[in-house]
C-alpha cells in the first residue's frame, strides 16, 4: 500500500481547546478503499481528528490533504467527505427519504435522479418502505442506517464515522459491525471509523490508528497491533496482557535472555535493545500456560491464587515469587483443576511474546 | 410498589390546592363575566335582569367592527415586527459567548423591573413634536419640519413592539439554544452553506418556539389598551380601549363584560389554531 498515493494525508495537525491540547501535531496517511479505525480512550483526540478532516473545526497548525489537494481551509460543505455523527444527527423535521435526499438537494441534483438514488440507498441499507417514516419512529439501528445512507448517497471520497454503534446494545452492535463492514465493501468507500471499543476495532479495521493524549501511538493492521504492540500502552489497551519487567542480560542473533527478578526468561530479539536495558515482555493472557509444579520449572514458577471456570475458558490468577500476579485465560480443553495455593510452573511459546517499549507511564 | 392508581390519586391530591386556586380565581371569575354579559344594565354601576343578547348585538355597529379590525391588525403587525426584529436578536444571544449572553439576557429582562406605563411615557416624550427624535432629525437636515409622530398608528405599533418583544425573544432564544448543534453541522457536512443550513434546518427546527412566541405576543397585543391610549390617543381605539371606555366612562358593566367575552373568545380561537398547528404549552416556557 505504501507505494500508492494516499487519499487523505494529515500533516503535523494540531488543535487546542481553551486550556486543553486535543491534538499535538499528528501525521496520518489513509489509502483509498481502506477501513481505518481511530482507537483510543475518551479524550485522546479521535473526535477532534475526525472533525478536522470534516472541516467542522479549523486546526491551529498543520494541513489536511485530500487527493494531494490542500483542503485545510475549505468549509465542510465544500469537502468531499461526509460524517456519520455519534448521535446520528438526523433532521427530525424531515422523513427518512428527505433526510437521505438532503445532500443531493443541496447539490442541485434533479428530482428524478434524487428519487432513484434515494431508493437505491434505501434498499442498500435494507430500509425499503421506510421512506415516509420520521426519524422519531425508527429504532436505534434503523436511525443509524439512515445516517449512513444520508452520507453515503453523496458518494464521498471518505466516510467519517464517529462511534456510530456507541448507542446500540451489545447484540445489535455485533450485528451492525458485520453489516457496516459489508456495506463498506459494497459501497467501495474509504471509512475512517472512531471507536473506543478495542474488540470492535480489531473486528472491522484494515488498519488501526491507536491514539493517546492527542498523538498516534501506533498505526498498524489489527494483527500487528495485537501481536507486536510497540509500547506498553498499546500492549495494555488492546487485549488482556501480562507485562514482565526485566533487564536484558544477553543478546543472541534472534533470541535474547531477560533477567526477571533472578529468573532467566528467553525472548525474541528486537532491533532496539542493548544489553543491560530495562524492557517489558508482553505475554497475552490466552497464551500464558501453567501446570501443577512437579519438578523444577524451566521458565518461571509461581503459586495459583485462584481460578474461575466459565465453560469454554478458565481464567487463572498466578502469583510469581516476586509478588507480581499474572493472568491466564486458556481454553478448558485438558485443563487441570489446581487448588488455590498450589505451586505451579508458568511458561509460554517464546514466539508469542514480544518486547515492548516503555511509553513513559512506568517512570511517571 | 405503589400501583399506578395510587400514584394517580397522589398526583391529584398534590394538584388540589392549585385546582382550588384555578377554580376560584379563574373559572369563577370568567363565569361571572360571562354571566354579566347576558344581563341588562342596572342602576348606576350594576347589572340586572332580564337576560338579553342586546350587549352582543350592539357590537355589530361600525365603530366596534372598526375597532376590532384595528386591534387585530395592530396585534398581527406587532407579532410580525417582534418576529422580524426578535429572531435575529434571539439567534445572536443564543450563539454569543456565555458571558455576553448573560448580560444581553439581563438587558432584555431589565425593563420588566420598571412599570410599563412609565416606560411608555418615555416613548411619548420621545415622540412629541419638539421631542428629541424630531430635534435630531431636524438638526441633521433629514426633515424640514417636525414629523407628526405622536398619536399615530405607527407610534402605537412602536410602543407595542417595544413592550412585547421580550416575550418573543425569550422563548425563541431558549428554542435556538436547545437546538442540537450537531444537526446544523450535519447539514453543513452534507453540502449546505451557512445560509441554506439556516433556512433548511435551524429555522424549521426552531419553528415551534417561533410559533409559541408569535402567540405570546399576538394574544396580549389584542387586549393592550394603555399603549394605544398614551401613544395613539383617540385615533386608535383598540378593543381594549373600548372595554376600558365602556367600563370606566360609560360604566356599562354588562356591555363591557360582553366586549371582554369577545376578546376571550378571540384568544381561545388563536390558541386553538396554535394547537392545531402542533404547538404545545412547553414551547412557550422560557
Amino acid at each position: 500500500m505504501t507505494d500508492k498515493q494516499p487519499l487523505l494525508s494529515l500533516r503535523s495537525l494540531s488543535k487546542s481547546y481553551e486550556t486543553q491540547e486535543a491534538l499535538r501535531g499528528v501525521d496520518l496517511d489513509v489509502y483509498a478503499g481502506e477501513f481505518l479505525t481511530l482507537l483510543g480512550p475518551s479524550g485522546c483526540g479521535k473526535t477532534t481528528t475526525l472533525r478536522l478532516i470534516a472541516g467542522l473545526e479549523t486546526p491551529d497548525g498543520g494541513e489536511v490533504y485530500l487527493e494531494g489537494k490542500n483542503i485545510t481551509n475549505l468549509p465542510p460543505e465544500k469537502r468531499e467527505v461526509n460524517t456519520v455523527f455519534q448521535n446520528y444527527a438526523l433532521f427530525p423535521h424531515m422523513n427518512v427519504q428527505k433526510n437521505i435526499a438532503y445532500g443531493l438537494r443541496m447539490r442541485g441534483v434533479d428530482k428524478k435522479t434524487i428519487d432513484e438514488k434515494v431508493n437505491h440507498m434505501l434498499s442498500l441499507v435494507q430500509l425499503e418502505g421506510y421512506g415516509k417514516r420520521m426519524p422519531s419512529q425508527l429504532s436505534g439501528g434503523q436511525r443509524q442506517r439512515v445516517a449512513i445512507a444520508r452520507s453515503a448517497v453523496l458518494e464521498p471520497k471518505i466516510l467519517l464515522l464517529d462511534e456510530p454503534l456507541g448507542a446500540l446494545d451489545l447484540q445489535l452492535r455485533r450485528q451492525m459491525q458485520i453489516e457496516l463492514k459489508n456495506m463498506q465493501k459494497r459501497l467501495g468507500i474509504t471509512f475512517i471509523y472512531i471507536t473506543h471499543d478495542q474488540e470492535e476495532a480489531l473486528n472491522m479495521s484494515d488498519r488501526i490508528a491507536l491514539m493517546r493524549e492527542g498523538k498516534f501511538v501506533q498505526i498498524d493492521t489489527p494483527h500487528t497491533l495485537y501481536e507486536r504492540p510497540s509500547t506498553v500502552f498499546a500492549a495494555t489497551f488492546i487485549g488482556e496482557t501480562n507485562l514482565l519487567k526485566g533487564v536484558v542480560s544477553s543478546i543472541e542473533e534472534d533470541e535474547l535472555m531477560l533477567d526477571v527478578d533472578g529468573a532467566s526468561v528467553p525472548a525474541k530479539t528486537v532491533d532496539w535493545v542493548i544489553p543491560g536495558q530495562k524492557v517489558n515482555l508482553c505475554i497475552r493472557a490466552e497464551r500464558l500456560h501453567y501446570s501443577r509444579k512437579q519438578k523444577a520449572c524451566q521458565t518461571l514458577s509461581g503459586v495459583m491464587r485462584g481460578s474461575r471456570y466459565t465453560g469454554s475458558v478458565r481464567t487463572a490468577i498466578l502469583e510469581l515469587t516476586n509478588g507480581q500476579t499474572l493472568i491466564s485465560r486458556r481454553t478448558t480443553e485438558g485443563d487441570e483443576d489446581i487448588a488455590s495455593g498450589e505451586p505451579v510452573c508458568i511458561w509460554w511459546d517464546t514466539d508469542t511474546a514480544c518486547l515492548v517499549r516503555d511509553d513513559g507511564e512506568e517512570q511517571a | 410498589m405503589k400501583t399506578t392508581r395510587e400514584q394517580g390519586r397522589g398526583r391529584m391530591l398534590a394538584a388540589l390546592p392549585m385546582s382550588i386556586w384555578a377554580v376560584l380565581f379563574v373559572a369563577l371569575a370568567l363565569l361571572y363575566i360571562i354571566g354579566l354579559s347576558f344581563l341588562s344594565r342596572g342602576e348606576g354601576f350594576d347589572a340586572q335582569l332580564p337576560i338579553t343578547f342586546d350587549n352582543y348585538l350592539r357590537m355589530a355597529a361600525p365603530t366596534y367592527l372598526k375597532s376590532l379590525l384595528l386591534s387585530l391588525r395592530l396585534a398581527f403587525l406587532t407579532a410580525l415586527c417582534c418576529a422580524l426584529l426578535g429572531y435575529p436578536l434571539a439567534y445572536f444571544i443564543a450563539k454569543t459567548s456565555p458571558r455576553v449572553r448573560t448580560w444581553l439576557l439581563i438587558l432584555i429582562i431589565a425593563p420588566f423591573w420598571t412599570n410599563a406605563l412609565i416606560r411608555i411615557y418615555g416613548w411619548k416624550t420621545l415622540f412629541i413634536a419638539n421631542g428629541p427624535l424630531n430635534t435630531a432629525l431636524l438638526s441633521l437636515g433629514i426633515i424640514e419640519k417636525p414629523l407628526r409622530l405622536l398619536y399615530t398608528e405607527k407610534a402605537v405599533l412602536v410602543g407595542m413592539v417595544y413592550a412585547m418583544i421580550p416575550f418573543f425573544v425569550l422563548p425563541v432564544y431558549s428554542g435556538i439554544e436547545r437546538l442540537d448543534g450537531s444537526i446544523v453541522e450535519a447539514s453543513r457536512d452534507l453540502g449546505a452553506g451557512p445560509v441554506r443550513a439556516f433556512f433548511t434546518v435551524t429555522l424549521p427546527m426552531t419553528m415551534p418556539s417561533v410559533l409559541a412566541a408569535l402567540v405570546l405576543t399576538f394574544i396580549p397585543s389584542i387586549g393592550l389598551f394603555f399603549i394605544s391610549d398614551l401613544l395613539g390617543g383617540s385615533n386608535t381605539m383598540l378593543w381594549g380601549n373600548v372595554i376600558q371606555n365602556e367600563l370606566l366612562k360609560s360604566r356599562d358593566l354588562p356591555f363591557a363584560s360582553a366586549l371582554s367575552v369577545v376578546l376571550l373568545t378571540l384568544t381561545c380561537i388563536v390558541l386553538a389554531v396554535y394547537r392545531k398547528l402542533g404547538g404545545d404549552a412547553e414551547s412557550m416556557v422560557f
